[in-house]
This record gives structure tokens, sequence and C-alpha cells, in this order.
């Protein structure tokens, strides 16, 4: 539903130009959640609100359901914008309002009924779970709350696509949770696509379908989630996916296992994962593996196992297990020093 | 015949030469600087509509109006205020300088009011499609009008003092009383009453505008 095609942006400073997108291209597709990560500086931000064209590309295309809209006037944005909701780290609320107000007073704006936009409040303040918080204003609400008014007030223009500027970042992890909980709710039941970006791959983790990494104004890595968590190539995608699970070893630990064997970081995703490999591993090859870390990871459509292990052997077994192994589909990296 | 017989008329008419003054000053200062401070805002760097020589240009000529006492301005633009009002006395001929005196004042606080909202709720609004024109009324003075009655209500008092020098023009006023009577006929009973109304007067002006504020900060 919406197309990037080799978006750059270029912001002049004193300090000279500063390439804040080089050449990013992504679709997302309707109804799924699409996830960017990167660290503080990657762009990510400046990439989002392009897709609104709050921020003008220097070149490149956005195409939002086959329209090219990059040389809209602001009068054509404007429509185009009603059809996108738009939530925020800092949630941007009107400080001197209600929560009723903070979400009337863009649909009086946009010119609805006053039935109409009582009629909308009082529908979607119920998805969201504000219902007896109609007449606080916002200094009185936690920052759960407040990001629930925002996202209220996004759904009551009955969006087709979210944008999530950081939405979870100022939040404490079991707020972020139940915000998260709710961008899926909405995504499921009101069939509304989500485009968000964030620096924390627990979101990307828990609620994406697809993902892409960006690094300095580029997109590094994109694809599945669980594609990407599996099977990361791209330095700064490892380096998201181990912050999600430090099983690194300490070096003179290493050193030591290794003048027995190796040690191997072993992958479990689909049905490999059903199987007593390991078990198998002793029978057949006659190594005896001891585990040292394990865990699962729970993603949203899948699910994969992480292993950590030191078998003991010279070379030749050592290969002869690592085939085996990857013949059955599990995932075998050497381990790295911390 | 007892003072307030002789003197209360003398202190009403000029009770009301001080609020008409007041009043229609303050009226044509709102309607003058609020433009002008949402001009600023916007034509300032980063500003939509965002114009380096529109902004300095306002910028230089408010300083340099803010830059003159209102003794001296009063008589500075004299040609002026017959230009506009067609006299240069009474209490016609002392609102021209105190809107000039007083207009660029409350642009600087409009712009500053108008600063400190949030930048982020004004991009808020403008990704759900709404317009500049819109956002300026119902976002940004909005969330500003607290800090606005809060200056404007600073401005009051300072344009209540200076229409204590309009007696200068013959336009009267609780000043000007204040100062004949008790300053040139050595009649300190009126000054003391006038000095008291003003004191009153601030006084009420400055909690009109606290209530207001505490209303619109909630």
């Amino acid at each position: 539903m919406i197309r990037l095609e080799h978006i750059t942006k270029t912001f002049t400073t004193k300090k000279g130009k500063v390439e804040a997108l080089r050449d990013v291209s992504l679709e997302v597709r309707q109804g799924e959640i699409f996830g960017i990560i990167g660290y503080s500086g990657a762009g990510k931000s400046t990439l989002i609100r392009c897709v609104n064209l709050l921020e003008k590309p220097t070149s490149g295309k956005v195409i939002i359901h086959d329209q090219d809209c990059t040389s809209y006037t602001e009068k054509q944005l404007s429509a185009v914008r009603k059809k996108i909701g738009m939530i925020f780290q800092s949630f941007h609320l009107l400080k001197t309002a209600t929560v009723y107000d903070n979400i009337a007073i863009p649909l009086r704006l946009t010119g609805y009924s006053k039935e109409e936009i009582r009629r909308r409040i009082d529908k979607y303040v119920r998805i969201v779970g504000l219902e007896d918080k109609l007449d606080a204003y916002p200094r009185q609400l936690s920052g759960g709350q407040q990001q629930r008014v925002a996202i209220a007030r996004a759904l009551v223009h009955e969006p087709e696509l979210l944008l999530c500027d950081e939405a979870t970042s100022s939040l404490d992890p079991e707020t972020t949770d139940s915000i998260l909980e709710l961008l899926m709710e909405i995504n499921r039941e009101l069939g509304i696509t989500i485009l968000l970006i964030t620096h924390e791959m627990h979101v990307i983790q828990k609620i994406c379908d697809r993902v892409a990494v960006m690094e300095s104004g580029q997109i590094v890595e994109q694809g599945q989630v669980v594609d990407l968590f599996t099977r990361p190539q791209h330095p700064t995608t490892k380096k998201f996916v181990r912050s999600l699970y430090r099983d690194d070893l300490q070096e003179e630990f290493l050193t030591s296992l290794r003048r027995t064997g190796d040690v191997f970081r072993l992958t479990f995703v689909g049905d490999c994962a059903n199987e007593p490999l390991l078990a198998e591993l002793s029978v057949q090859l006659n190594v005896r593996p001891n585990i040292l870390a394990g865990q699962i990871v729970q993603l949203k459509n899948a699910s994969f196992g992480i292993l950590v292990i030191h078998l003991p052997g010279d070379q030749v077994q050592l290969n002869e297990a690592r085939e085996f192994l990857a013949s059955r589909g599990v995932m075998v990296e050497r381990m790295g020093i911390a | 015949m007892s003072f307030f017989e002789t003197r209360m008329p003398y202190i009403w008419k000029a009770l009301v030469e001080t609020l008409q003054m007041l009043g229609t000053s303050l009226l044509f200062s709102i309607l003058i600087g609020l433009p002008l401070g949402i001009l600023l805002i916007l034509t300032n760097k980063g500003g939509p509509l965002s114009n380096r020589f529109i902004y300095e240009t306002l910028n230089v000529i408010i300083n340099i109006i803010r830059s003159i006492p209102f003794i001296i301005l009063l008589f500075f633009i004299l040609p002026f205020t017959k230009l506009i009002v067609g006299t240069t006395i009474g209490v016609k001929g002392v609102i021209v300088p105190l809107v000039v005196y007083a207009s660029p004042y409350v642009a600087r606080i409009m712009e500053t009011a108008l600063l400190e909202v949030d930048r982020g709720v004004v991009e808020a609004y403008r990704a759900m499609g709404i317009s500049m024109r819109q956002i300026i009324w119902n976002v940004m003075l909005r969330e500003a009008r607290p800090s606005i009655i809060s200056g404007l209500t600073i401005a009051t008092v300072s344009l209540l003092g200076a229409t204590a020098m309009a007696g200068l023009v013959g336009a009267g006023g609780l000043g000007d009383l204040a100062y004949r009577f008790g300053h040139l006929r050595y009649e300190v009973d009126v000054m003391y009453v006038t000095v008291g109304i003003l004191i009153l007067l601030v006084q009420g002006i400055q909690t009109l505008g606290n209530r207001l504020v505490a209303r619109f900060k909630k």
C-alpha cells in the first residue's frame, strides 16, 4: 500500500550537508506490521516523516495506493494525511484540553458533525480502554494512558495506516507491552496497517511481521522477522539480535573449552526444534554435547530455540557433527568472544 | 463643602478617562500585536513561512520602538498621531502613542508565549491533515492562552503606568490628576485617593489575570 522508492534526504546545516537518508526503498504491505529499527541518528525518524510527507524527500518517490504523492500540494496532502494516523514518543497532546477534547478537536476541525464525533469517540475510547477518563487532563494521566489517548485520537479518523514514531520508547517495560498488545489488536481487529520505528529489538520481536534495519541513512537489511532473527547478515542486525539474548562467553572460559573441542551456537527453527537432535548426535557420532546455555525466543508468528553447546573431539569429529546438525536444518555457528 | 463633594467629580472623571485610555489602547494593541506575534513565529527560522527578511525587519522595528521611553514617544510621533486621529490632544490624541507603545510589547508577549507551545503538538496536527491556519487558532493560540494572558496582565499594568503621562497632552486620567492636585496644588488628599485607586486597579487587573490563567491552564 505504501512504497518508498529511492528516497534521499539531505539537510543543509551550518556545518555542511547531512545526508539523513541515502537511497531508501521499501514497501509496506496492506495489513502487516512493518518495523524499522536503528540506533538514534540512523535516519528512521526522517524516514517515517517522509511517508506522510511531513518531510519532503530531496529525491525519490512516495507512492501511496499507486499514487505518487511526492509532489502533492499542501491541500492534496491534507486529504492523504487524514488516512494516515500518527503517534509519537512524547504523545503530543494538548495540555489545556480534556481527553475528550483532545480527541474531538481534530475531528471538529475536519468538519465532522457533533453526533458523529460523539459516536466515534465512544467507539474508539472503548477500544483503547479509557471510557472513564474522558474528563481528565493529560497531566493527570500516566504515560501509557496518554499514549492511549493519542492512539484514540489517531483511530477516530479511521485511518488505513498508523505510523508509530518510537511510540513506546518513553514507557516502562510493562506499559510498553500493554501498548504493543493494543497495537496488535488494532492491526488485527480493525485491519489497520502499521509502520513503526524503534530502537528496541523487543518491539520488533513482539509485534512485527517484517523488519528493516537502518544505519547511517540506509537500509542495510530487511525481511521477515524470523529470518532476520535467525540468520542476521549485517553486523548491525547481528548486534540488535544479540541484544535480546546475551550468550557470549568470556574469553578465558572459551579458550579453556576449546582445548578439548569447540563451542557452537545452534539455532533451531521450525520442525527441527521438535526432534531430539542432540541425543541422536551422541548416539550416531558418539560425541557428547555439553549444553552451556539455552533459550526459546518467541516472535509474533514463530518461535525458535537457541542452544550454546560444547562439543568435545578433534577437528574431524567436529566437522562431522556440524554436518550432521546442518543436514537436519539446524544453524550452527562457531561461538565468538564476548 | 466636604472633600468628597468637591473633589469626587474630578476623581470620577479621571478614572473614566484612565479606563477609556487603558481599554481602547489595550484593545488596539492586541489587535495589532497578536498578528505581529504570529507573523514573528511564522517567519522565524524553522517556522512554516520562514522568511529571514520579514522576520529581521519586524524584529528591528519592534526593538526600536521598545527602546523609546513613552514620554519621548508621545511627542516624537505627534505628526503621525495627527494623521491617524486628526488631533494630538485629549484622550483621542493619546490613544495612538499608547497603541504604538504597547503593540510591539504585545507582539513580543505573543511571540514568547507561542514559542513555548510544544512543536510536537503542531506536528501531530499537521500529520492529521489540519491546515496551518487552523493549527494557529486551535492549537497554538489555545495552548499559549495561559502565557498570553499572564503576559497581557503585565502589559496592562505597564500601560496603566503610561497613561499617567497622558496629562501632558491634556488627556487627563488618574495620573494627571494626582500630579496636578497632589504636586502642583499640594492637595495631598486627592493624591492619596488617586494613588489608592491606582493600587486597587493594579490589584484588580493582576487578580483577574491570575484567575484567567488558572482557568485556562487546568
